[in-house]
């Protein structure tokens, strides 16, 4: 076998040198860092008397998680190349079944249970309905967003409820504390799934399945991979992750809202795609899409800081999609 | 019988269209079979049943080594020891060169953890070994969709290589590729030749075909049309038979029946 074949440099910037090579391979992340910084230097320039104080910084390690912890599962099936648009309603359908188990039995845990699984049955469904029956997940998640959304409105009569008997259980400071009396612990939950999600994606065969079938789900099909299981188990995860979030948001305000959720869509799908997480699948990062997040998240209380009418919040969340996903698709060209 | 594969009539169709009819073929130990056909003749029906991705119809068989094989699928089949290189759509095109190497089969723990350090050194022994990376600027690290044409099939073939089959089926190796490219790609099945396994060589191309196979096997429209040992008739016989396929659907001029054996099974 002395069949050799001619490998030509392939462009300037990727020879030898090992920094170089480092900045090419991660310059999205790279990129996205600057921009995370430039941002943030540009509020505390224009509103420093908010940006240099703890209480900024608190309020959006409290709040971003709500969208954050669900954007990471997100990232996954984005990178197999599908969408998933069902978790706001997915949110207030795990704790309305919460409720549904809480209200015969007065037993918090057994409700926290029944939400997480409301949520992987939930995210079951959309995985089945997607893999086996084909239709695009676009569709497919439209309508079990409205058909969630009609569960919760239906179990629910459309009222809201308390959730008073959550704070004597271990879940409230669990989930909704303080570490330290400084750091949320929302943001702590972030920082741990980000951690799995980041080891499952880059060290576990579950993830180098997810970057496979998202890439060429056809030469993975023939190369073995089950395609259609790793499909499911990321909407899967999805459903799970946004149930649970569902329960801290209600678990913070004490109060469960049957419309929540509504609202949630728009930052989470901007989180992953400025985070660098292409929509023609195969690429994308958990760091980038937790980084994705916290500049979403900075941006209004930012321009309202700075002075301006947060009008302008909707217009930009709008502009970065754009602008993330066409320079995906100008990249992609470039590189291959 | 020293037959590695062996499949007994049998058939495929995709609701009304019948890809394959009653097709009776074998590749023996140490062969070099080259699978000639048009576009549609069922070449790739064929290989895909072979590799475990369609199911035949009920009533075909396959035999693996005299063993019968029921329920086939791709893992069963790569653990059987059937390899397939397919035209270029086989390699993920953003994933890193050992990813793409290891693609479905990583090497991993109970856990499924990733040994990705093996991975890597493997790749880097590969590289140098078999496909020749000499170049600093291509490493495991290195994205297989910046590679050109004769590289990713390089990968390709040496995936196949790297883990030992039986019996290597290449589908179209030579498409795209360049003049000395496709040498390199001969040489490879000459490679296997050599090394004792058995090869199913699949191509347009007769000329491509004919230097490196012991046995030629003409599908037309989803039916044997028939088989050759390559000692039995030249280059020229043969084209002028596979012309007379594409418009007749028979391979003899005094129109005998099409799968008629022209050698017996005597390999």
């Amino acid at each position: 076998m002395n069949a050799t074949l001619e490998a030509k440099p392939l462009s300037p910037v990727a020879k030898g040198n090992p920094f170089s090579r480092f900045f090419r391979r991660w310059a999205l992340q790279i990129a996205l860092t600057i921009v995370a910084i430039l941002i943030w230097g540009f509020f505390l320039w224009r509103a420093p008397t908010t940006f240099k104080s703890y209480n900024i910084y608190n309020s959006l390690m409290l709040t971003t998680p709500f969208f954050a912890l669900m954007a990471i599962p997100l990232t996954l099936v984005i990178i197999i190349k599908e969408i998933d648009l069902s978790f706001p309603s997915v949110m207030a359908w795990g704790v309305a079944a919460y409720e549904l188990v809480y209200t015969p039995t007065h037993n918090v845990w057994l409700g926290f249970i029944a939400c997480l699984l409301a949520g992987l049955v939930a995210g079951l469904l959309n995985g089945m309905i997607i893999v086996k029956l084909g239709i695009p997940s676009l569709i497919a998640t439209i309508g079990t967003q409205y058909l969630w959304r009609g569960v919760v409105m239906i179990s629910t009569n459309g009222q809201g409820s308390g959730m008073v008997e959550v704070k004597n259980t271990l879940l409230y400071p669990l989930l909704t504390g303080q570490l330290f009396q400084k750091i949320p612990m929302e943001f702590i939950w972030v920082l741990i799934l980000g951690l799995i999600a980041w080891f499952f994606l880059n060290k576990h065969k579950f993830g180098a399945h997810v970057y496979l079938s998202g890439d060429n789900a056809d030469s993975a099909r023939l190369m073995g991979v089950n395609v259609d299981r790793t499909k499911i188990i990321a909407f899967c995860l999805v459903g799970l992750v946004a149930a649970f979030a569902g329960f801290m948001v209600s678990e913070s305000l004490l109060f469960f809202w049957p419309t929540m959720g509504d609202g949630y869509l728009l930052n989470t799908l901007a989180s992953v795609f400025l985070g660098g997480t292409s929509v023609f699948g195969g690429t994308g990062t958990i760091y980038g899409t937790v980084i994705g997040a916290f500049v979403i998240a900075i941006i209004q209380p930012g321009i309202v800081a700075s002075g301006w009418l947060a009008y302008w919040t909707q217009l930009i969340y709008g502009f970065i999609i754009v602008v993330s996903v066409a320079l995906q698709a100008v990249l992609r060209r470039r590189f291959i | 019988m020293d037959d590695v594969l062996q499949l007994k009539n049998v058939s495929k169709t995709f609701g009304e269209v019948s890809a394959l009819h009653d097709v009776n073929f074998h590749v023996g130990k140490n062969e070099v079979v080259g699978l000639l056909g048009d576009n549609g003749a069922g070449k790739s029906t064929l290989v895909k049943i072979i590799t475990g991705y369609y199911r035949p119809d009920a009533g075909g068989e396959m035999y693996w080594k005299g063993k019968k094989v029921d329920h086939l699928s791709v893992p069963m089949a790569r653990d059987l020891g059937i390899e397939v290189v397919y035209q270029e759509r086989a390699l993920a095109d953003q994933q890193t060169l050992w990813r793409n190497i290891f693609l479905g089969r990583e090497i991993s723990n109970g856990w499924g953890l990733l040994d990705i350090k093996g991975m890597r050194t493997e790749t880097k022994k590969l590289m140098s070994t078999v496909m020749g990376f000499t170049s600093s600027a291509v490493t495991p690290e290195s994205t297989v969709g910046t590679f050109s044409g004769g590289e990713r099939q390089g990968v390709a073939i040496t995936r196949a290589l790297y883990f030992e089959a039986e019996l290597i089926i290449l589908d179209e190796p030579t498409m795209g590729l360049s003049l000395s490219e496709t040498k390199k790609c001969l040489d490879f099945v000459a490679g296997i030749k050599a090394a004792g396994k058995s090869c199913i060589f699949i191509d347009h191309n007769i000329f491509h075909v004919y230097p490196v196979v012991d046995r030629i096997v003409v599908l037309d429209r989803g039916t044997i049309a028939g088989q050759y040992m390559k000692n039995e008739l030249t280059l020229d016989e043969l084209l002028d038979r596979l012309y007379r396929v594409a418009q007749t659907g028979n391979l003899e001029q005094n129109n005998s029946q099409p799968g008629e054996m022209k050698n017996g099974e005597n390999k």
